[in-house]
């Protein structure tokens, strides 16, 4: 799927790209590759999807979203498609999947991320989401985050 | 730390993807009218203070052969710590949030291929001696994690 170069590349790339005026050309250098090489793989991993964007990655607390709950839905399997792109359509929801039940422990098949400034206001986007899904829904719970423990991203497993 | 509108101005537009040209910062300093040193210096502020957790590629680990899987474990509040740092030592836990629930600790495992979810749910489970509930994800339906700043 990847060669050993992209996997070079993204080796270099996982703990995060310089901030430095030509990133590019100073990881290049290191991988021992010309900045337009690196480049032409770069662009022909995120046409794969093996790069989704380059980007950062915010703190969500240190925003002031200090509230932010992973809500969770029983929904009737015969619709969850179609609502399930309605929730996810929803600007204040930043993902949303459905995921196999756990039964007897776990009955939500939904998730849906939710955050805000408080608490009243996850509540409130939660009523919201609870309107649209009605009688398709049969329980639901939310979990806030009260801490994060780790958030590195991918760690590809070193070889060899 | 305090921001200021050109740290939320700038921390919007860095949820959004940065070109892959030479000179990549300068010009998203040139759309948001800074210069390229001032944003230089305000990223590198931004991380630090930690407000930016990470900056860089967001790989997707199946579309390189590999999987993703949301985990959970109920861990008893007595043994939190030591549980973590074993769940913590395995690389395949790209993150980690601690939840109100009896479920409490809850993390995504990204591995190269699908059999490594297995493997590394397996070990923590072998480890820890608590159960890792798996739910990887049947269906997405949105993805685009960005905060207004």
């Amino acid at each position: 799927m990847i060669d050993t170069t992209d996997r070079q590349i993204i080796e270099a790339l996982q703990g995060g790209l310089p901030l430095s005026p030509t990133p590019y050309a100073q990881v290049a250098k290191d991988l021992g590759l010309q900045e337009t090489d690196l480049l032409e793989r770069l662009t022909a991993l995120k046409a794969r999807g093996v790069i989704r964007r380059i980007a950062a990655a915010p703190n969500h607390y240190k925003l002031g979203m200090t509230s932010n709950g992973m809500t969770v839905w029983d929904v009737d399997d015969a619709c969850i498609t179609k609502l399930g792109a309605q929730i996810g359509a929803l600007p204040f929801v930043t993902h949303c999947y459905e995921r196999p039940r756990a039964l007897p422990d776990w009955p939500y098949n939904l998730f849906a991320m939710v955050h805000g400034t408080n608490c009243d206001e996850v509540e409130q986007k939660r009523a919201e989401i609870a309107a649209i899904l009605g009688d398709a829904c049969r329980a639901k719970d939310i979990l806030y985050s009260t801490r994060i423990l780790k958030k590195t991203g991918l760690r590809l497993k070193k070889k060899g | 730390m305090t921001l200021d509108d050109k740290d939320r101005a700038i921390l919007n537009r860095m949820q959004d993807d940065l070109p892959l040209t030479s000179h990549p910062y300068a010009a998203v300093a040139d759309e948001l009218g800074l210069s390229e040193t001032e944003l230089l210096e305000r990223l590198t502020r931004l991380k630090e203070d930690r407000v930016i957790t990470r900056f860089g590629p967001f790989f997707d680990a199946a579309a390189m052969g590999g999987a993703f899987c949301l985990c959970a474990m109920a861990v008893p509040a007595e043994n939190f710590e030591t549980v973590l740092t074993k769940v913590n030592a395995h690389p395949e836990v790209a993150h980690n949030y601690e939840r109100t629930h009896r479920l409490n600790m809850w993390f995504v495992l990204a591995t190269e291929t699908p059999a490594g979810i297995e493997a590394a749910a397996d070990a923590i489970e072998r480890e820890t001696g608590i159960d890792v509930l798996r739910f990887p994800k049947l269906q997405e339906f949105f993805i685009g994690f960005r905060v207004a700043a």
